[in-house]
């Protein structure tokens, strides 16, 4: 991990771009992918993420919806850094994501741009937004 | 004028944050000691059932849980103590007096609502409507959140003797716009419909007469004004109420039955308290019934009115906050900073130790009104100060997107 991506000022700089300019911000209308909407009461996050998986490999992931900074920022870093990966790859990615939000040991290489959310749990009531988009798309690879 | 920084005293939660700012007490209040002890006197002293036990014990609680019936109807001014029942909260009560009502509609019928209720009175209509293939239609409300008499009429004369059941907050949780409920009740009635009011927001911050209302039926909850978690009031007329049918069935809700099936129930209200009630609940709601009073309920809408008005002309001075309802009276505010999602800005509040809630309120369809899906909202009650409004005010005089990232590094 470059130091760099540790620097706060990076952080905060990497999650104002993905909210400001949220990346696979656009659903598609096509049978071939797979589509989880998620809202919950709690949260008042509402968005749509599609996946595209074939062979194994997760060849597309697309989302929208009304969201807050937390939510919209990590499911578009969610989007880029899972895209091209194979179903394995990226559970593994999934699973030290989930460990950084519960506050367990994680490895930092393979979440890269990820990290921004390193401390989300310092507002606990917000984790659920920081892992919105990437529940949506855990569903839709378990189910593969 | 209140004596705020004496009533705080009696709060236990500002003795144990002395620092927090608590703007959500439309979500719930806080309790006073008087409250606590209520329930620590029945948990500690009294604690046996009501109306079963052969025990002078039994027999004093089951008066004080009938006195308490007493003093909620006094607090609301009902003409009898029978026409309380004691529910869980507002949407129990708002869930028993729709499905109550069901028998007594027919296919075609239709129930007036309006976009800005709570999720508790809309969703149990939804699901009476469609079994009993009756319509739901929606009254008209101004931007400020309003009724307008000649908005309901037009609903009224639409649809007819059709219309059997319009049902409304007094204060609706989102705008806090406050109904003229007496003219409302007046033409409702003049269409032989019933009108059911959703008092949850309007019954903590202000006296309510029903019977100067006309209001056929009546739901709120304790937890709202100082009382319990899990207590709630469902008032009715008397006559209306005795038609109501109960939802559940069981002990102390019957006066004898036999292996045939026939069921003699018991008299309303108790034929709708079927099972050991909430005890403590009801006598920690009297309690809370009676700090109230004791403060007064006019004192305290004087005061909430003057707070929000602070409030609203603080907030006005800051060019990056939009107020959705300046104009409405209840010390509800609902707003959102430029650019800002409602719920990093409540992140941030958050941070400064100031409580609010951002959402859709439950009211999940009211963005039609005003254009927006989210908002935060920032709600008064009678031991706020201008204090908590300006530390408030200044937390918000820094809501950017900026700050709203940085409280997460
Ligand atoms: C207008 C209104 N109606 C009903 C309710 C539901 O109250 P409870 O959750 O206590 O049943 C609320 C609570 O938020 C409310 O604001």
């Amino acid at each position: 991990m470059s130091n760099m991506l540790k620097d706060p000022a990076i952080l905060r700089e990497l999650i104002m771009d993905h909210y400001k300019y949220p990346r696979n911000h656009e659903l598609v209308d096509d049978d071939s992918y797979d589509s989880r909407h998620m809202a919950s009461d709690s949260c008042i996050d509402d968005i749509t993420v599609q996946s595209k998986i074939e062979n194994g490999i997760i060849k597309d992931i697309r989302f929208d919806g009304v969201a807050c900074t937390i939510s919209t920022a990590s499911t578009s870093i969610m989007s880029e850094l899972l895209k091209g990966k194979s179903i394995d790859e990226a559970k593994k990615i999934m699973e030290n994501y989930f460990n950084m939000m519960d506050e367990k040991p994680y490895d930092e290489e393979l979440l890269e741009e990820a990290i921004a959310m390193m401390n989300v749990h310092r507002q606990a009531n917000r984790i659920k937004c920081a892992t919105i988009g990437w529940k949506a798309m855990k569903e839709m690879i378990d189910k593969e | 004028m209140l004596d705020v920084n004496e009533i705080k005293k009696d709060f236990p939660m500002f003795r144990k944050h002395q620092n927090m700012i608590y703007l959500d007490n439309s979500a719930t209040t806080f309790k006073p000691d008087a409250v606590i002890s209520a329930l620590n006197r029945y948990y500690e002293e009294a604690s046996v059932n009501i109306e079963r036990g052969d025990y002078l014990l039994s027999h004093e609680v089951s008066n004080d849980y009938e006195d308490a019936r007493l003093s909620i109807a006094k607090f609301i001014n009902a003409k009898r103590k029978e026409e309380i029942v004691f529910t869980s909260g507002a949407t129990d009560s708002l869930n028993m007096i729709a499905y109550g009502l069901m028998d007594q509609l027919q296919e075609g019928d239709v129930i007036l609502l309006n976009y800005a209720e709570h999720a508790s009175n809309i969703l149990c209509w939804f699901d009476v409507a469609r079994k009993k293939k009756c319509q739901i239609a929606y009254i008209e409300l101004t931007m400020d959140g309003e009724v307008c008499l000649d908005k309901l009429k037009a609903k009224l004369d639409e649809y007819g003797s059709r219309v059997k059941i319009v049902s409304m907050a007094y204060v609706s949780n989102v705008l806090g716009f406050k109904q003229d409920i007496t003219k409302i009740a007046a033409m409702v009635h003049e269409y032989q419909a019933l009108l059911v009011v959703d008092g949850a927001q309007s019954v903590p911050h202000m006296k309510t007469d029903v019977q100067l209302l006309d209001i056929d039926f009546l739901a709120f909850s304790g937890h709202k004004m100082c009382g319990p978690t899990g207590i709630g009031v469902l008032y009715g007329k008397f006559d209306l109420l005795d038609r109501l049918k109960p939802l559940r069935y069981g002990g102390g809700a019957n006066a004898r039955f036999d292996i045939e099936g026939n069921v003699l129930l018991q008299t309303t209200p108790h034929k709708f308290e079927a099972g050991t009630p909430n005890i403590a609940g009801a006598l920690g709601l009297a309690a809370a019934v009676r700090y109230l009073s004791d403060i007064g309920m006019d004192n305290i809408e004087e005061y909430e009115k003057e707070l929000k008005k602070y409030m609203v002309e603080k907030l006005q001075e800051l060019p990056n906050i939009k107020i959705y309802n300046p104009h409405t009276t209840s010390g509800i505010v609902a707003f959102n900073a430029d650019g800002v999602f409602a719920q990093d800005a409540g992140s941030y509040l958050n941070t400064r130790n100031i409580c609010v809630r951002s959402g859709n309120h439950c009211a999940k369809i009211l963005h039609n009104l005003i254009g927006t899906d989210q908002t935060c909202r920032a709600s008064l009650y009678f031991y706020n100060t201008k204090a908590d409004i300006d530390a408030f005010v200044n937390a918000c005089a820094e809501l950017n997107i900026e700050n709203c990232i940085n409280i997460f590094f």
